[in-house]
């Protein structure tokens, strides 16, 4: 059967309503690679080249050679980890005992850290950090990053213990379980993917950190997001290089976002909507 | 023997103080750690912010009383960038909030491709700051940039984009505003799949249009959805740091900065430490008060 007319320019329109809607992100994302792919004199050219003459990967080559690249990454690496590991260790439990005791009162040190800027955290903590000697180290930017994953993290896994039913922790402390050794041995592994969940989000938020380390981190420690800033913006003027730098440093977060992007959904709901 | 059995008791008791207290101690150390990172530099701020200090000073702080209050509040840089600072959320809200609100009423329809183009809508939102606001520079280059030639393919003149101070502002929110929407989406993209189903077909029975139902009944159900999104969009616009920083580190002159970019020269360009931790008070209690206002609205108002 044939649809009928009206439908279809309905459908015609509503699909160039969605088109109009995705185009600004489609183009930047589609822009940023073309930009790292091109020749330089592509780059440079006016009007811009869509349709470029040539691809190179000459961009990636020399951001890998002009920077200490695998450096940065590694930094970031250590970093996101670290603060991301630690917050789960820290923030689990705590949630769980939140979720079970209903002291939503520890909620208020969330709303809190989540509406209060970064800077009036960093200042108090340079000073501490510089008069304890630990100015410029890892663990100054894990502890200091805690603060990115640790509300987030309990925020998200309250919802997610909520969630677990009470009668199966019951039924293995009727059978012999401590209340504690109920957490690890039900709860815990029923709510395994709202910990990866968790866990991703903060890694991602961590990752994507700059105020910190653009002050706590000296030129050894800094992590990508600084290093694109402070070095390669100063050392090169070159566009596709920056271009390259910038999509290496995006693209990890952007696959992992992929990866919960429905849990994001419910990272939001379980953390954003409750009240 | 007996003190064999004395300790087992002992163990016995600490297992039973911890079988009673088991939630409590679970607490505990994300209690501590949140006092230490969070609790600590605000009661910091505030005694600096009663003192005299410079970062690297050989000299301890100095009381000086609300005089660095008195400062802030004489400070041409600072009175302009608050009134700076609010255009740019009410910018930083509004284009997120409308354009979210009506992708959310998008994508809540089924069509071919949904799931992967909601999927890319999102990407903006969880991409690197950095990288975003380092390529949105790219493109916003007076001469060779993309934004002016794609202006200009439509008969548009060219913009000045972040290199005047009366564009400045506007084009930073355009960047916010393309970087948050899909926060919006998702949020009232959440509250859509949580309308009942009655309303709509009660409507639809009373033979209402389509835009009707959305006005009358979508819209009003969807409101304390949207009012979440501008509460958490206004605190995050206010805050917002790092795409003003990397794109104008608050230029051109100090066109483009806000309270936070302020605040962030003032401590680590100027190593004022009192004096900046004055501006963190205050720029705390500004957020507190415009979220309390907000928390009221969303109570006193329903839709219309």
């Amino acid at each position: 059967m044939a649809v009928k007319p009206r439908r279809l320019v309905g459908r015609l329109l509503f699909g160039l309503f969605v088109f109009l809607l995705m185009l600004p992100t489609l183009f930047f994302f589609f822009w940023m690679i073309s930009l790292s792919l091109k020749p330089d004199a592509d780059n440079l050219a006016y009007p811009p080249v869509f349709v470029p003459s040539g691809l190179t990967a000459k961009s990636y080559l020399s951001v890998f050679e002009g920077s200490p690249f695998a450096r940065y990454a590694l930094n970031s690496l250590i970093v996101a980890v670290g603060a991301t590991g630690l917050s789960l260790l820290l923030g689990v439990p705590a949630a769980y005992g939140i979720a079970r005791s209903a002291r939503y009162g520890a909620a208020l040190f969330i709303l809190v850290a989540r509406m209060t800027p970064a800077l009036s955290y960093l200042i108090p903590w340079f000073i501490l950090f510089q008069s304890l000697g630990l100015a410029n180290t890892y663990q100054a930017l894990i502890l200091t990053h805690l603060i990115i994953g640790l509300p987030l993290i309990i925020w998200i896994m309250i919802g997610f213990f909520e969630d677990v039913h009470r009668d199966l922790e019951d039924a293995a402390v009727i059978d012999g379980c401590t209340r504690f050794g109920s957490f690890l041995r039900v709860s815990m592994p029923l709510a395994r993917p709202g910990i990866a969940v968790a866990g991703i989000l903060a890694f991602i938020f961590s990752w994507n950190n700059f105020i910190f380390a653009v002050v706590l981190a000296g030129p050894r420690l800094q992590t990508l997001p600084v290093a694109i800033f402070n070095v390669l913006t100063f050392e090169q003027i070159n566009w596709g290089p920056l271009a390259a730098a910038a999509l290496l440093v995006t693209a990890p977060v952007l696959v992992l976002a992929m990866m919960v992007q429905r849990h994001i959904i419910t990272g939001l709901a379980a953390g954003g909507l409750k009240g | 023997m007996s003190t064999v059995r004395a300790r087992r008791g002992g163990q016995r008791r600490i297992g039973r103080l911890v079988e009673q207290h088991l939630y409590t101690l679970m607490i505990l150390p994300a209690a501590l750690a949140l006092l230490l990172i969070i609790a600590f530099p605000l009661v910091y701020s505030l005694w600096m912010a009663v003192h005299e200090y410079s970062m690297g000073a050989t000299t301890p702080p100095l009381f000086v009383g609300a005089a660095n209050y008195l400062k802030l509040l004489g400070n041409l840089r600072f009175q302009e960038a608050v009134p700076r600072t609010f255009y740019f959320t009410l910018l930083g809200v509004a284009g997120p909030v409308l354009i979210g609100t009506v992708a959310a009423l998008a994508f809540t329809r089924n069509f071919p491709g949904r799931g992967l183009l909601r999927t890319i809508f999102t990407l903006p939102m969880m991409a690197t700051p950095v990288s975003i606001a380092l390529i949105w520079q790219m493109m916003f280059h007076p001469q060779l940039g993309v934004l002016n030639y794609l202006l200009s393919l439509v008969g548009l003149s060219p913009q000045t984009w972040v290199f005047a101070s009366r564009s400045v502002i506007p084009t930073l929110a355009i960047v916010e505003t393309w970087q948050w929407t899909p926060f919006v989406m998702l949020i009232v993209l959440g509250g859509l799949a949580s309308l009942p189903e009655e309303p709509f077909e009660a409507a639809r029975i009373d033979g209402a249009s389509l835009l009707q139902s959305l006005r009358y009944i979508t819209l009003p159900l969807l409101w304390p959805y949207i009012m979440v999104a501008i509460v958490l969009r206004s605190i995050d616009a206010l805050k917002s740091f790092d795409i003003i920083y990397v794109i104008t580190q608050g230029g051109p002159g100090t066109a483009s900065e806000t309270i936070n970019i302020f605040l962030y020269l003032q401590a680590f360009a100027f190593y004022d430490i009192g004096f900046a931790s004055a501006v963190v008070v205050v720029f705390f209690l500004l957020i507190l008060a415009m979220s309390v206002a907000l928390l009221l609205v969303r109570r006193r108002t329903s839709w219309q």
